[in-house]
This record gives structure tokens, sequence and C-alpha cells, in this order.
């Protein structure tokens, strides 16, 4: 890349981090890191959900997979979004009202053992590594591009940078850098979907008709079955992303850190609205790309199509567009990134530091060094796994995510609301079985055993044909938690009571 | 903790409270069969709804043919899911505003005034 665009890309990354620290120190009212999302309306927090669900898996991945894939690739559009009337209709307003910070926090409202908050702890940490591998390969693919250097290098600098960003920065990463992000986002989104729209003198079905002998798939590319020839892999895919926003923790704080219910609520109304808009312009960025771009060069750029958004930027805006896409893609990453750390340091030194190792005694300077040291592991771990996957989609990552927060988390929180026989034994074995299913099918999985080698990560036969196993590892974290609960027989129907009523009513004084 | 004491409900707080009461009351036993009226009617509906794209083009290919142009039956089932979810959304909020104000009477009916009697 030239020159121009490099100095364009540093200046725009800056001048975001900029803005960004600007912001924060604007409302920041008081020293608390929580409650200062306390203080946001409903409208300002639902941009800051928009802008931590609208990762580089978004923006790239499904860009990348619509270009290739046609309507396959849509698929994860249609997933993400209806994924918000799960959480709206049976998890938002609940787990709100019961009040706290944490997934593990919230399964406190109802056990107090240790092993339930070990076992949510766990599934915080390996969910934010997982997407974090996400947002790694799609960084790495981005400074790939514009610096022409090594994908391992990369990957490398990318990931040292964001370490750094977050362990002398990441109290800063709060709810303004995701507002800021989102609204650059979505500008970019518009800019490119308007150039693409207007070549077509806004005649969306003369879009389509072009697009049908744009590729190489010919009129195939409008249709289901480019990608996912599979019916029970394509179902699998689609159950994994409509129930895992529900169990993702970095979405699920957004709502413990709002003043009411009622704000919780407007949050989740003001991103559905948002992403909504969203998911429609990755269609025409995706099509434009197939177009404008062409598959051979998305596909010579970066194997899993994450470069198609970038690229088609480049070809219809010159310079200076794919300048802006390319460092609002890198600053949407950084800040997801920041979250996601933060997220899983927090779990690992507030939840299995604190309160398991040292029993609560660990003073703050304590946890303070605990979540850096855990911070900086959980980067470290990401950043080898994310090697690994360069030539993965990264909407597919993060599928897998998102199948692992459907199987582990999902299935608890629900219980934990709505199931009044629901016990602490039934709470670690729902989280551990749908942890552990979710995570040795993927290790069987074609995505890491391929029989054609450098597609994969080893040469083999898969030993389960699923690429996202969510059909299975779901049910049986729900089985899990019922046999969990059943054949250990205590309950606390007391107990029960009161976490119904104020789940419900957003009581929130104590009993007796 | 500091956020739960801005919260309106906790303005009295109750040590006395029996939950096991207030939920075997019929005020909350009906506000709890109100909100499942709502909530499961729904909630199947766009599962349903959801599921049936991804089943109806592995297993058919009916929703191939043409609809508008070269625009086909699936993108239009597609964007239909997109219009469900704003609608739904629209609907939910609507009527999630009538549960608070239960909600918020049974608080004042039995939490801050009943429930200490017990």
């Amino acid at each position: 890349m030239s020159p121009t665009v490099i100095v364009l890309f540093l200046a725009i990354v800056s001048l975001t981090l900029v803005i960004t620290y600007w912001a924060s120190k604007q409302t920041q009212t008081t020293g608390d890191f929580y409650t200062a999302g306390g203080g946001l309306t409903g409208f300002q927090n639902g941009l800051a959900i928009s802008g931590d669900y609208l990762s580089a898996a978004s923006f790239l991945g499904i860009a990348g997979s619509i270009a290739l894939y046609g309507f396959d690739g849509f698929f994860y559009s249609i997933g993400f979004l209806i994924a918000y009337l799960v959480v709206l209709f049976l998890v938002a307003e609940p787990l709100r009202n019961l009040g706290k910070y944490t997934i593990a926090d919230m399964l406190n409202a109802r056990f107090d053992a240790k092993k339930v908050r070990g076992a949510a702890a766990l599934s915080t940490i390996t969910i934010s590594i997982f997407y974090m591998i996400a947002q790694l390969v799609g960084a790495g693919a981005l400074i790939q591009l514009l610096f022409d250097i090594p994908y391992t290098v990369a990957v490398l600098i990318v990931g040292v940078m964001m370490t750094i960003y977050v362990l002398f920065g990441g109290m800063i990463a709060t709810s303004w850098v995701q507002i800021v992000k989102a609204v650059l986002l979505m500008a970019g989104m518009l800019i490119i979907s308007f150039l693409v729209l207007w070549h077509f003198n806004f005649n969306i079905g003369a879009m389509f008709s072009e697009v049908k002998t744009a590729t190489s798939h010919g009129a195939d590319y409008l249709n289901p079955g480019l990608q996912y020839t599979e019916p029970l892999g394509t179902i699998s895919l689609m159950l994994a992303l409509v129930l895992g926003t529900a169990g993702l923790p970095h979405i699920l704080m957004r709502f413990f850190t709002v003043k009411d219910a009622k704000t919780a609520r407007k949050s989740v109304v003001t991103a559905t609205w948002i992403i909504g808009v969203f998911y429609v312009l990755t269609l025409f960025l995706g099509f434009g790309a197939a177009i404008f771009v062409g598959d051979a060069t998305i596909v010579e750029a970066n194997p899993g199509g994450n470069m198609a958004a970038p690229l088609l930027a480049e070809a219809l805006g010159g310079e200076f567009l794919f300048a802006f896409i390319a460092a609002v893609a890198f600053a949407t990453i950084l800040a997801v990134v920041a979250g996601l750390v933060l997220s899983g340091a927090s779990a690992f030194a507030h939840d299995l530091y604190g309160q398991i190792i040292k029993k609560g005694t660990a003073s703050d300077r304590q946890q303070m060094l605990a979540a850096r040291y855990a911070a900086f592991a959980v980067s470290v771990l990401a950043i080898v796994l994310s090697l690994f996957a360069q030539y993965l989609n990264v909407a597919f990552l993060v599928s897998l995510a998102f199948c692992i927060a459907a199987s582990a988390n999902l299935p608890v929180i629900l219980y934990t609301v709505y199931w009044k026989r629901f016990n602490t034994t039934g709470a670690v074995t729902a989280i551990l079985t749908g942890l552990f299913t979710a995570l040795i099918l993927v290790s069987m999985s074609p995505s890491v055993f391929s029989p054609v080698e450098g597609e994969a990560l080893f040469v083999g036969e898969p030993i389960f044909p699923l690429t996202n196993p969510a059909l299975v590892s779901v049910p049986l974290g729900f089985l899990g938690g019922y046999l969990g609960t059943i054949f250990s027989g205590q309950t606390d129907v007391k107990r029960y009571a009161e976490v119904k009523i104020k789940a419900n009513t957003g009581y929130r004084g104590t009993g007796s | 903790m500091s956020n739960v004491s801005e919260d309106n409900t906790s303005h009295h707080v109750n040590h006395n409270v029996d939950f096991e009461k207030v939920e075997q009351s019929e005020q909350f036993k009906n506000f709890m069969q109100n909100k499942k009226k709502f909530i499961l009617p729904y909630t199947i509906f766009f599962l349903i709804f959801y599921f049936l794209l991804p089943i109806l083009t592995s297993y058919t290919t009916f929703l191939n043919t043409p609809a508008i142009g070269d625009i086909s039956w699936v993108w239009l089932f597609a964007f239909a899911q997109f219009v469900m979810t704003w609608v739904l959304c629209t609907i939910y909020v609507k009527k999630a505003a009538s549960f608070d104000d239960q909600a918020n009477q049974i608080i004042e009916d039995q939490i801050q005034d009943g429930g200490k009697a017990s």
C-alpha cells in the first residue's frame, strides 16, 4: 500500500483513540468503572451494545462471506439479528433486575457455592479467548494487507499492541470506545452502501441481476447452499447464532450497568434497530465486493474472504475511503478486544483468584495484579491460537464463541431465572457439560481436522461431522443441568421465591 | 454496589419480606400468568419463523423461484426476518410498560406494606 494510505490509516486510528479518550473524560462522574456505565441513557447504552456486537466478525467476516458465498453468507446476518429477540424476550430484564455485574454474580443471587462461581468464570474466560481469536485474525489480515508484511508478523504486532493498550489504558476503554466506534462504523457502512447503490441508480433489483452474472458461481450465487451443503450443519450454525448472544458475558455485562430494567429494555431496542440496519447493509457490501472487486482478488488478499469490505472501499472510494474503512475496522477490533480481555481478566481476578483461591481475602492491589497477569495470559493464548486460524473466516470463528456461550451459559441463565427446582449441582453440571462438549466437539470437527493439507490445523478425517456443534452441545448443556439437579436432590424453594420476585418485579430490597 | 441505592424501588428497604408468601399470592400468580401468556407464544413464534428459513433452504428448493425480478422468495423470507424483529421489538416494549405497572403495584401492595405484617 502507498504511504498515503498508511499515514491516513494511522491518523484516523489515533484520532479515534483521542476522541474516545476525550469523550470518556467528559462523562466520568465517578471513579467507579462499573457505575460509570450506570450513568448512560438507554440510547447511549444501545449504541454501546451495538459497538460491542458489531465486531470485526460482523464487518469483515460477513461482508466476505456474502461476497464469496452469496446467500449463505447472509445467514450470519439473520442469526446475529434474531438473537436479539431471545435477549429481549427472555434474559435482558430478569438479569438486569437481579442487578449484578458478571454472570457469576448473577448466579450467586441464587447459589452461594464457590464451585458455581468457578465454573461460570471458566466459561467466561473460554468464550473471551475464542472471541478474541476471531478479532485477532481479522486485525492480522488487515495489517498484513495494509503494510504488506507476513500474517504471523502482523498478528504478533497487533497482539502486542492490544495487550499494551489493555494493560495500561484498559480502564479508559469504557462504554465510550464502543459508542464512538459504533457511530464511525455505521458511517463507513452507509458511505460504502450508498456508493454501491449509486452504481445501480438505487435499483436493488438491478443489483441482484448484476450479481447473478458477476461471480464464478453464476445464478447459484443467489441461492442458498453454496457453502452449507449439509442440512444439519446449517441448522446447527443457526442455533449457535440465535442462542449465543444471550450467553455472551461482554454483552450481558451491558445490562448490569444501566440504571433500571426500563433502561436495559430501551437499550436492547435501540441496539436491535441499529444492528438490524447494519446487517441489511452487509448485503450491499457483500454484493458490492463480489461485483466491483471480484472473488479472485478477495481470496488472494485473504483466503477467508475477510478483506472484502476494505477492498471494496478502495475500489469505490480510492485510497482515502480504504484508509478510513481499514482504520475504523482496526479501531473496532481494538475496542472489542479490550472489552474481551477485561471481561476474561476480571472473571479470573474477581471470581477465580479473589473469591476461590484467596477466599475473599485478597486485597485490591493483589486483585489488580492478578487481573493484569490474567489479561497478559489471556492475550498470549489468543495470539498463539490465532496464528493457526489464518485461513478461517472470522464470522465462522465468532460462531464458535457463540456456540460455547449458547451451550455453557444460556442453559444455566434460563434455569436460574425460570426453574424452581434448579440447584447448585445442576448449575455446575450445566456449565461444565455445555462448555466441555462444545470444546471437545470443535476439536474433533472439520475446522481442526481436514483430509486436505493446509485447510485445517491437522491432516486427517474429522471424527465429528459438524463444523459448529451447537445442535449437539446446546441440548447437552440443558440436559446436564437437568440431570445434575434431579440426581442431587437438594433444593432451596425459599431462595427461588426471592429470585423469582426480584427478577420479575425489579424489587431490590433484602429478604428475611 | 452503589447503584442499588439509585433504584427507585429500593428506598423502602424492608428486612422482613416473606418472599414465599408474595410468590403464593393471587396478585403475583396473576402477574406471572400474564407475562407467560405474552412471552411464551411470541418466543415460540419467532423461533419457528427463524428456523423455518434454514430448514426450508436445506431440504427444499421452492424458495429459489423468482419473486420480484431476479430477487427470489428466499431473499424476501430473509428480509421478512428483519421486519419481524423490528415489529416484535415494538410490541414487546408496549407490553412491557403494562408489566412495569403490575410489578410496581405488587411491590407497593405486598412488599412495602403487606409484607411487613408477616
